[in-house]
């Protein structure tokens, strides 16, 4: 059921996961935030996860990375990285793993860096004890890195603190020590999310030119399909804890199946619209994950809903090659006429 | 700078003539408000009494001073302030200043000793307990609550009274007592910065418990701690000036300010009826200065490494 991103079909995917689960114990019971999803990542491709806020985009990339906190979650299915079982792995398996073979880029570069060290010191600890770098070539390293991820002056950053750098700088500090160690894997968490749309743009094709540059894998977590269409192989969309849809990017832009995806995608203003467009929102909110309802997870905000997708979950299908969906009447012409025509 | 509003409102150039009024506020603006952080002088001057204090204690032996806990039988009995003896003598014709100099000791092993041992036992599990949560963190948190329900003076009074006086179980006893109130403060001020997004990034690094521990969180308490510290050791001083005073403390001869202010305290109006205020007054302004100079130092660091102002 797991599609792999399009490649050469010989390349062994760099990273697998099966039917992960995740839930978190509450005091009101179970909380599934993340529901048997799969997906597969080959490297040097891009993954894309959509969804908005809640849906489990976040949990499901700790979860991949292993940082979810172990008391108070439960995480099942199987995640591999180059055919090694890496969920639930101890801490000191997992941190062999870590920043030499997957990084991460995290969501709010305000809190993401240590605010008593210097830049400096906060890129070369990674060389330093991962690479058993000397202290000179570690610095050497770091600065070329601040280089690279287009730093003016990196001699004078290295010595500056968190607190003297602006936020797309901060983030540009971050990808550079998520970068230090050369992962092979990397995991971006909204990493655009705090900033502005000028530097957003910037900073992700910093992240597509360096990523290409090292033939590096990428999982990009968004809430904005904009910035995914341009800069993915594959997209997953993600709904309550589900995968809704998945399909390669230009599958996905060109058909695309799911009412939800839709719904994202006209959620966003076009520069195309007349200036005084409304901009239309996703009606109501996402289910409780405590109480999901028994169908279809988007069926009461859906407009195309019929009293099957509220009885009854629709399962995630592949309908088309690469691309599956889990919806009962997909964004087919003949539906969206028998829709008008309810 | 193209243009400065002047108090008045108006607009007025640089240039102009009319800045040569105005230039004297923004001076003194500019001296209100320096753009680097600064210690001060005072800061300066309480740090040069406490390491004065300590370096007299420290090398009393090498001073030209009478020994503290035999008289001087050619001296006068009570005798005040003068050449021979600068601070006075005592009922037993002991010289007040060798005293007072000597007595420093106590105070400062008994303080600092008692602080740091209570850092060690109160802020290294502190810290751990903060980090790992679960069921530890409970159990010490409990236990801290337990240990601090206790009225700690009659407990370390009930404890020396059965155990001894000397210096190092003074130390050891109130540093045990000391050590869950540094395990509250320090396990409060982990806790905020170990639930941070630097510390996750930090783990996904790749990095350890250990070097979290060390290199991302301590550095991030150390102010806490530093000024913290300080006011315990403040707090331990009088702490042992009280028991002291009891005579609980280390015991005569050798002179501690507590037990030279109690001794004085009873002599404190001669046999002719005049005031020997020399036997209470030096060791407790002695003591006084020197919490005054501690609190002092501990406030300016922390104002010092306070990093609100840079936070974004």
């Amino acid at each position: 059921m797991s599609t792999t991103v399009a490649g050469d079909g010989a390349a062994p995917p760099l990273l697998e996961v099966e039917g992960l689960n995740v839930s978190f114990a509450t005091s009101r019971g179970p909380l599934h935030a993340v529901q048997d999803v799969s997906l597969s990542l080959a490297q040097g491709k891009t993954l894309g996860i959509v969804g908005e806020s809640g849906s489990g985009k976040t949990v499901l990339s700790r979860a991949i990375m292993g940082l979810l906190p172990r008391a108070s979650s439960t995480q099942t299915g199987s995640v591999r990285y180059h055919g090694q079982e890496i969920l639930n792995a101890p801490n000191d398996e997992l941190r062999k793993l870590w920043s030499t073979h997957i990084a991460m880029v995290f969501q709010d570069p305000m809190t993401s860096l240590n605010p008593v060290q210097r830049i400096g010191h906060q890129i070369s600890e990674p060389l330093k004890v991962h690479l058993k770098l000397p202290r000179g070539e570690a610095k050497e390293t770091a600065l070329s890195l601040l280089m690279q991820v287009g730093i003016p002056s990196p001699v004078e950053r290295y010595e500056n603190y968190p607190a003297q750098l602006s936020g797309g700088m901060r983030q540009r500090v971050m990808i550079a020590i998520a970068l230090a160690c050369a992962p092979r894997l990397l995991l971006a968490d909204e990493p655009t999310t705090g900033l502005d749309v000028t530097v957003q743009a910037q900073i992700l094709d910093l992240l597509g030119k360096l990523q290409h540059d090292r033939d590096m894998a990428m999982i990009l977590v968004t809430h904005d399909l904009g910035v995914v269409a341009t800069r993915t192989d594959e997209i997953i969309v993600m709904y309550a804890g589900n995968v809704v849809e998945r399909a390669p990017t230009k599958v996905l832009f060109k058909s695309m199946a799911m009412p939800y995806t839709e719904a994202l995608l006209n959620s966003m203003p076009r520069i195309a619209n007349p200036s005084h467009t409304r901009l239309s929102a996703i009606e109501g909110r996402p289910p409780d994950l405590l109480h999901a309802p028994a169908g279809c997870p988007f069926a009461p905000r859906c407009p195309y809903a019929q009293e099957k997708c509220t009885l009854e979950k629709p399962p995630l299908v592949e309908q088309a090659p690469g691309h599956s969906y889990a919806c009962w009447y997909p964004l087919t012409a003949e539906n969206r006429a028998a829709a008008v025509g309810v | 700078m193209s243009s400065v509003t002047a108090g008045t409102g108006r607009l007025v150039h640089p240039t102009n003539e009319a800045f040569a009024d105005i230039r004297g506020e923004i001076e003194a603006e500019a001296a209100a408000h320096p753009t680097k952080k600064r210690l001060g002088v005072f800061f300066w001057i309480c740090v040069s009494f406490i390491v004065l204090v300590a370096a007299l204690a420290t090398f009393a032996n090498l001073l030209p001073l009478p020994n503290p806990d035999l008289g001087n039988y050619n001296s006068v009995q009570n005798g005040g302030p003068g050449w021979g003896h600068l601070l006075g003598t005592d009922d037993l014709y002991r010289d007040i200043l060798s005293r007072l100099i000597y007595g420093a000791r106590v105070s400062l092993v008994v303080g600092f000793g008692g602080a740091l041992l209570g850092l060690i036992l109160g802020g290294i599990p502190a810290m751990i307990s903060a980090y790992r949560r679960g069921r530890v963190d409970t159990a010490l948190n409990t236990g801290s609550y337990v240990l601090l329900a206790f009225p700690a003076i009659v407990a370390v009074i009930a404890i020396v009274s059965f155990w001894g006086h000397s210096m190092f179980k003074i130390t050891l006893i109130i540093g045990v007592f000391g050590a869950p109130l540094i395990f509250r403060i320090v396990r409060a001020s982990t806790l905020s910065y170990a639930t941070r997004d630097f510390v996750l990034a930090a783990k996904a690094l790749g990095a350890s418990d250990t070097r979290i521990l060390v290199r991302e969180l301590l550095p991030n308490i150390m102010p806490t701690i530093v000024s913290f510290g300080l006011i315990v050791v403040a707090t331990i001083i009088v702490l042992e000036g009280s028991l002291a005073f009891l005579g609980l403390s280390v015991q005569p001869p050798t002179p501690s300010w507590g037990n030279m202010l109690n001794e004085g305290s009873s002599l404190l109006t001669g046999a002719k009826g005049q005031t020997n205020f020399w036997l209470v007054i030096f060791p407790a302004s002695a003591m006084f200065l020197l919490l005054f100079c501690l609190n002092v130092v501990a406030d300016k660091l922390r104002t010092y490494f306070d990093v609100t102002e840079i936070k974004l």
